[in-house]
């Protein structure tokens, strides 16, 4: 595919645009809001799952007479027992990693499912759980990644893939790399170390499976988004024929990608569900989730080099990265495929090289987590772009300035051969400069430094890829296993004889605003108040291709869908009413509701057409049908495929956001404590449909990336245990950590390839807080030469580096 | 298990129920009375999740056993308004975007009228203190302190 036709974008707009209040929380306000724990199933049995004490052992035995005599106990399921009828989770990595749904002979991380027990309630279920005994042999527990290629023996987690904990190695190089490298002034090189955190919604995942039997088919009730993209997975899983399995959505309470699959929870519920012959009910509480969910974040050690001019001009960027991916691999090593999407950030880099290992280790495996690996990519580049700031003697406004891709240089193709769309990042550069006063804050600065206060300004200004195509989730792989292309979106739209719309989405709610979004941009499409319009969730059944949120994808791709849909909704609205109004349809148009003849006050409602088009076929035009609706579904805008040694990965994440985060704090030297006196957040993400949910995803993002440079850890001690398996270890912000005031700009560069202009904006508060943050932190500290290459940086550990600076100096 | 009987007072309704002397206040809300507006999210004390009020104050229920509050008065997120008529912090949270995916939202509430009730002009920084004792993953705080704040003003005007 080349490059889309670049799209006209209409200046005058009803409704996008507008910080309409969301049509979802009226019932979410009123505790209405029917999470997947809310549900009830007539007849429904619970489940829960005993989870593996140890980090890798081999399962000798299960004895489950105990649990089994207990009164109130229905079923108790081993994966010995499981593995009779229910096959392998789906995998995206080739070749695939076998995990099931309760583990079979060998357990590999803390908290995996060594049985799962189906009783008349949940308490039964929990006091089964205790009584069932479980004979382990432990095995040699790997936790350090860069023990991963020496290990050998029982050390191995999966034999069947190779001689080593080794999961993928390669190298790809873009452009000439050495050559750059060779002409460069200054090599800078750092290393950064970015821990293993997670989204942590507060709903975990859960599932509700029955299986009927007159029409021998599951109905599984879910939390859960892909389920119109791969929901047909899970029936493989279960070997049925996927027409015998329906997925209904609930809405979730949360996810930042943590909901995106799923399957493990699912496939158990569908699994205990047959197998019992009841309605089974399964919701992870939190050490569940914890422990054994799909969705830890990335957990990399970077060897980092960038190659520069010494007047800043940036030449190539390089690394060596270790991923410990834990002890599956279920998107493959996608998370590195995502990273290439903007892997040498907003600057004009000429050439770079990723030589990536990606480890086994025995830790929870890992999954989406709202930035899918590019938060960790936008870290590591800001870091060694500060590093070379501070080596250069430039300051770091000015190096970015100076490499920024300039606005007239769009769409730009980036060395991994990515393309971005369009951006300004030096307009975006200096509102953030402007709204935060960066130069009196410098003064300020160091006025408090006679003082002896300890005030940083931090700056990152980085990307935020949106809307994926799927490329990226294989073109690292050796041999591609399944090289997919397409990650549509889709709508219907019905229009009923009394002209109000209803509107079905194949994605599910998951804590975004698809509702609204939808709404706006139907009103906007039909010219129809949003107050008749009426927003429904499809299952599998009725399913048309969705891919779901993620990736920042949602709300321009069911842009395109709804403006699709409602083409052929206007067509039909012309065709009928120009046929009644005796006018040829150029002279037509739609506008407040109503399509009149231009210039006269001769027209139709909507609710009039709309009654002929049901109810009178011998008015209609001859070529016309009764009804009115339509169906959309709308490809990924621009994506093309990689070329085969991988030297160009294609474009596969061209709709590019932009950010720039300044954070300005103040560290008590003493505590450790950092305190906000300032924090500007200015994104691009091209035409905004609300202003104030948009807001809200930066807002809200930016406190996750706080938790994940400050204060979240998933810490495996050396027996691979997980010693922040709750809220009290694991340390999500509180109120009290955030930012009193978070000041959001925009700055609006549309997008050239998409309906309206509009670009993604989900991920980009937790995609730009980390670097910023950690320079501003290290500004602070500049008197005692600190420098932060890994997070989280606690206000102990900050305590900590200042103490050793102190005790260095003497 | 043995049970015990249990009488109790949910949003001006009278329950009288028998109950296993182990079943968790917030289990007994959502399961037994189907009052699933009250939330679960860690079970262990810390989310603030299944923040409801007993006897006016906020409690935890994932905390309490059922049979603690034998005898008390239970208000949860049902008790405020409905979606035709939302209570004015409802209103509030709505306007302000102070949530997302709603599933902190049910405690925030609470907290915010046990806030009110005890302190009808609070301060940002009172209102901060107040709500920081239960966790949101989707919002930042920021417009959860701002819909408290403005429901405050509008709950002024009201004359309470
Ligand atoms: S569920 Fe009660 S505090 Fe978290
Ligand atoms: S709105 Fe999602 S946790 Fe608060």
């Amino acid at each position: 595919m080349s490059a889309p036709a670049v799209k006209d974008h209409p200046i005058h707009r009803r409704w996008i645009g507008q910080s309409m209040k969301r049509v979802e929380d009226p019932r979410l306000l009123t505790g209405r809001g029917k999470y997947i724990d809310d549900i009830v199933v007539p007849n429904m049995a619970h489940a829960a799952v005993l989870r593996s004490p140890h980090a890798h052992a081999r399962i000798k035995k299960i004895d489950a007479s105990k649990a089994r005599a207990l009164p109130g106990v229905l079923l108790v399921l081993t994966g010995a027992e499981a593995v009779e009828q229910t096959g392998p989770l789906p995998c995206f990595a080739n070749p695939p990693v076998a995990q099931y749904c309760i583990a079979v002979d060998r357990v590999r991380h803390v908290g995996e499912t060594v049985a799962a027990v189906v009783a008349e309630s949940r308490y039964i279920a929990e006091d089964a759980v205790d009584r069932i005994e479980v004979e382990y042999e432990p095995l040699p527990v790997v936790v350090n990644p860069g023990d991963a290629s020496t290990s050998k023996g029982d050390a191995v987690l999966h034999p069947d893939r190779g001689a080593n904990n080794i999961a993928h190695q390669r190298t790809l190089t873009f452009g000439s790399y050495d050559e750059d490298m060779r002409s460069a002034d200054v090599i800078v090189r750092r290393k950064v170390r970015w821990p293993r955190s997670g989204a942590q919604p507060m709903e975990t995942v859960g599932a509700i499976a029955s299986y009927d039997e007159g029409t021998r088919k599951f109905t599984i009730y879910a939390n859960t988004s892909m389920y119109n993209y791969v929901g047909w997975l899970m029936a493989v899983s279960l070997k049925i024929p996927a027409h015998k399995l329906n997925i209904v959505p609930t809405i979730a309470g949360g996810s930042f990608g943590s909901k995106i699959f799923t399957h493990k929870v699912l496939v158990l519920a569908a699994t205990l569900a047959r197998a019992c012959g009841r309605p089974v009910k399964y919701v992870e509480d939190r050490l569940d989730n914890m422990t054994s969910c799909d969705n830890h974040g990335s957990d990399r050690i970077y060897e980092l080099e960038l190659g520069l001019k010494r007047d800043g001009t940036m030449l190539a960027f390089g690394m060596k990265v270790i991923d410990d991916y834990g002890a599956y691999l279920q998107f493959g090593v996608g998370h590195h495929g995502n990273a290439a999407a903007q892997l040498t950030g907003p600057y004009r880099i000429k050439s770079a090289r990723i030589e990536l290992t990606a480890v086994f280790t025995n830790k929870c495996q890992q999954g989406a987590y709202r930035g899918f690996g590019s938060e960790v990519n936008n870290f590591a580049l800001e870091r060694i772009v500060d590093a070379a700031a501070d080596e250069l003697g430039i300051s770091p406004v000015e190096i970015r300035r100076k490499n920024f891709i300039q606005p007239e240089q769009f769409p730009y193709k980036i060395p991994t051969g990515n393309v971005y769309d369009s951006g300004n990042y030096g307009a975006v550069l200096d509102k953030a400069l402007e709204m935060a006063d960066y130069d009196g804050w410098r003064s300020r600065q160091a006025d408090a430094r006679k003082q002896g206060r300890y005030i940083g300004i931090g700056l990152a200004s980085c990307q935020e890829r949106s809307v994926f195509s799927s490329t990226e989730f294989w073109f690292w792989n050796h041999e591609p296993g399944f090289a997919l292309t397409s990650s549509p979106e889709s709508v219907n739209i019905k229009i009923d004889p009394t002209g109000k719309a209803f509107v079905t989405l194949y994605s599910p709610f998951w804590g975004n605003s698809p509702e609204t979004m939808a709404t706006q941009i139907v009103a906007e499409q039909l010219t129809i108040d949003p107050s008749d319009i009426e927003i429904t969730y499809a299952d599998t059944d009725q399913g048309l291709m969705g891919t779901g949120p993620g990736g920042s994808r949602y709300t321009v791709m069911i842009a395109g869908a709804i403006a699709g849909a409602a083409t052929d909704i206007k067509r039909k609205l012309f065709k009928i009413a120009g046929h009644f109004l005796e006018a040829s349809e150029q002279d037509l148009e739609l506008r407040d509701g109503r399509v009149s003849v231009r210039g006269t006050d001769r027209g139709m409602t909507i609710p009039e057409i709309a009654l002929q088009a049901y109810y009178f076929r011998l008015s209609l035009p001859d070529d016309c049908n009764s009804g009115l609706d339509a169906r959309f579904t709308y490809d990924h805008p621009y994506t093309t495929q990689p070329n085969a040694d991988r030297t160009d990965l294609g474009v596969f994440y061209p709709i590019m956001g932009h950010m720039c985060h300044i954070p300005i704090v103040e560290i008590d030297i003493e505590t450790g404590q950092l305190t906000y006196l300032k924090y500007v957040a200015v994104h691009d993400c091209g035409t905004v449909v609300n202003p104030m949910t948009l807001a809200g995803h930066v807002r809200g993002g930016t406190v996750q990336g706080i938790g994940s440079t400050m204060y979240e850890h998933f810490y495996y001690d050396e027996q691979g245990q997980l010693v922040t398996a709750n809220f009290a270890d694991y340390l999500i912000p509180t109120l009290k950590e955030a930012p009193p005031n978070i000041e959001v700009g925009h700055v609006v560069t549309p997008s050239p390839f998409t309906e309206y202009g509009i670009k993604g904006g989900g991920e980009g508060g937790r995609m730009g807080v980390p670097p910023a943050l950690a320079s501003a932190v290290e500004d602070a500290l500049r008197p005692f030469g600190v420098k932060i290459d890994t997070l989280p940086i606690t206000p102990m550990k900050i305590r900590d580096m200042i103490r050793a600076a102190q005790q260095r100096k003497g | 298990m043995e049970q015990v009987q249990l009488t109790l007072t949910v949003n001006g309704t009278r329950y009288s129920r028998p109950v296993e002397p182990r079943c968790l206040l917030s289990d007994f809300i959502r399961h037994d009375l189907g009052l699933t507006g009250t939330h679960v999210g860690c079970e262990h004390g810390v989310c603030g999740m299944c923040t409801v009020l007993i006897d006016g104050q906020t409690a935890r229920t994932c905390l309490t056993f059922a049979v603690q509050v034998d005898g008390a008065e239970i208000t949860t997120v049902e008790a405020l308004g409905t979606p035709a008529k939302l209570h004015p912090l409802q209103q509030a949270f709505w306007e302000k975007h102070g949530l997302q995916c709603g599933y902190c939202t049910p405690a925030m509430l609470l907290t915010a009228v046990e806030l009110l009730n005890n302190n009808p002009n609070p301060t940002r920084n009172e209102i901060c203190e107040a709500m920081s004792a239960n966790l949101c993953r989707c919002t930042g705080y920021q417009t959860i302190v701002d819909a408290v704040e403005s429901a405050a003003a509008a709950m002024k005007g009201e004359a309470r």
